[in-house]
């Protein structure tokens, strides 16, 4: 399963890698990191059909999360890949315009890994 | 003869009383003179009825004697003096006359046309000695009336000085009790002044305060995260030890040790964002110190990003930095550069936000932030996308007050204040570039230190 997280942090990367590790080691995930909307988008250009599940920031400069699951969502408008929003900002605006342009769950900032384990668990099941 | 004694005694009684009319002593001898007059009047007349004609100029001319004797000696007839003695030529000659008639009456009677010419030219001199004096009167009389007037007018004068010394002297007292007030209005003023700085302070730290909360919490975050994959990652350090894995074992000991650093790294971002803030709210002590210009303008620049965006969700920029790399720290007070710095942004982004609201879709808001060495000068230049300043108001964005918010949201003192604190506070410049509808654009320049340094 492959798994698309989108994040300006750069330290996203190594602590997702880490929190998975025995998922990743058992094959059960694969995660792909893209660090903004625009990279996001550009890597779903060519694999698109990988792609079973979008994590994105909603807060990131240039192209946000929202735009990102507006351009997906009106490009493609059936589902899949699956996309969970993410924000430090967990109001019921964001949460609105989120579910509104598509969007499959809605997480807030801090993420709880035990919580986002359960959730890919069901999912892949 | 006798007649022209008495008329002469008789003129000269009512010349006087009119003279002494003039004085303040008119009173005293109005009545005495008068009467004297009438008496003299009364004399001419007795005498013309019941004496001889030499009995009758005896009298005449000893009344007239007597009476001008009595003029001499008055002290308050001093001022017609100068009169009676035009009376000497004709009391002379009548004297002459009747002595030379007792004792020479032969020779008399041969010559008494000749000394009745001589009396007559002696009371013609009186005359004209008469209309000369009246005359002197007249000019003195003039002359008094002139000074009379004269001192009349000084006295008005006088009146009307002390009138203006007066009036002076209200207009003073009336303009020491304006300067006093003005005084303490400026007082109340400068103190009106440093609470709407402290004020603009706060408000933009309450600004702050969003994008503060959101730029701890994402370092919080990575803090927490790490430290808790990092206790599992030991408890599975310590299983593969006991399975004696010591491979496997090693590099989760080095994923582990590259979790401690980054626990660090984002404690001290945490620390560094909290650091910040306390500056800014800080009262500048205006000390400056070595700066690094480009993470200053780093951290208020996103600062201030997330602030704005805590406030309206559904806002975004694209931010796009451009600092000199080779950029050596500067001498500035950092509080106030950064207060400067953050009033900046908060501009641009507020001017893109806007404009998003009412542009098309296809806008796409972006605040550019450079950083550049230009002579002996650091040239800080923020930029946005947004609305630009329209022509008629570009002068008046630097005054005091002055805002394009609506009321209540902008106190109007961020540029003015950005401004003094580069001017002043730096020795720099704020200067702008926009075009409307499409951009605005603040250069800041700094001198840097380093010139003076060598000359000193």
């Amino acid at each position: 399963m492959k798994v698309l997280v989108v994040d300006d942090e750069a330290d996203v990367q190594p602590l997702f890698l880490q929190r998975f590790r025995r998922e990743i080691k058992n094959g059960d995930i694969d995660f792909t990191f893209a660090q903004s909307g625009e990279e996001a988008y550009e890597y779903l250009v060519d694999h698109y059909s990988e792609v079973v599940m979008i994590l994105s920031d909603i807060n990131m400069p240039g192209m946000s999360g929202l735009d990102l699951l507006r351009q997906i969502r009106a490009k493609h408008e059936s589902a899949p890949p699956t996309i969970m929003m993410v924000t430090a900002y967990g109001d019921e605006e964001n949460y609105q315009q989120a579910m509104q342009l598509g969007a499959d769950d809605f997480l807030t900032k801090p993420l709880d890994f035990s919580v986002l384990k359960d959730k890919l668990k069901t999912f892949a099941s | 003869m006798y007649f022209f004694s008495f008329l002469a005694a008789f003129l000269l009684l009512r010349r006087l009383r009119k003279s002494m009319l003039l004085t303040e002593m008119g009173f005293k001898w109005d009545k005495p003179l008068n009467t004297a007059s009438w008496v003299s009047l009364g004399l001419f007349i007795v005498a013309s009825a019941t004496l001889k004609e030499t009995l009758q100029d005896w009298l005449g001319i000893l009344y007239l004697t007597g009476i001008l004797a009595y003029i001499n000696r008055e002290p308050d007839f001093k001022p017609i003096k100068s009169l009676v003695q035009a009376f000497y030529p004709y009391v002379l000659i009548c004297f002459f006359s009747l002595l030379l008639e007792l004792l020479f009456p032969d020779f008399h009677r041969k010559w008494e046309d000749l000394i009745g010419m001589g009396a007559l030219a002696g009371f013609v001199y009186f005359f004209a000695a008469w209309v000369n004096f009246n005359k002197g009167q007249k000019a003195l009389e003039s002359e008094r009336q002139k000074r009379l007037v004269e001192e009349e007018q000084r006295r008005i004068i006088e009146a009307h000085k002390s009138e203006l010394e007066v009036l002076v002297a209200q207009r003073t007292a009336e303009l020491t009790n304006q300067k006093e007030e003005l005084l303490q209005t400026v007082e109340e003023l400068k103190a009106t002044q440093a609470q709407l700085i402290q004020q603009e302070k706060l408000a933009s730290l309450g600004e702050l305060t969003a994008g503060i909360a959101h730029e701890i919490q994402n370092p919080l975050n990575f803090v927490n995260n790490f430290a808790e994959v990092s206790a599992e990652l030991l408890e599975e350090l310590e299983e593969e030890l006991r399975k004696g894995d010591i491979e496997e074992a090693v590099a989760i000991a080095g994923d582990v040790r590259q979790n401690l650093q980054k626990i660090g790294h984002h404690g001290k971002r945490a620390d560094s964002i909290v650091k910040g803030m306390l500056q800014h709210s800080r009262v500048s002590n205006g000390q400056k110190e070595l700066t690094d210009i480009n993470s200053l303008a780093d951290e208020y620049l996103r600062l201030s990003y997330h602030g704005l965006r805590a406030k309206d969700k559904t806002f975004n920029a694209g931010l796009v930095t451009d600092f000199a790399s080779d950029l050596e720290k500067l001498e500035v007070v950092p509080q106030d550069l950064g207060r400067v710095l953050l009033n900046l942004f908060n501009n641009a982004f507020y001017s893109v936000q806007q404009k998003q609201k009412t542009s098309e879709p296809g806008f796409k808001p972006q605040v550019t932030v450079s950083t550049k060495r230009i002579g002996d000068e650091v040239e800080i230049r923020v930029k946005d996308n947004g609305s630009g300043i329209p022509e008629n108001i570009r002068h008046k964005i630097l005054q005091p007050f002055f805002t394009t918010k609506p009321t209540g949201q902008g106190t109007g003192l961020g540029l003015s204040l950005s401004h003094d604190i580069i001017a002043k506070g730096h020795g720099g410049t704020l200067a702008i570039e926009t075009k409307e509808g499409q951009f605005a654009e603040f250069i800041i320049r700094i001198p840097s230190k380093k010139e003076k340094e060598v000359l000193i």
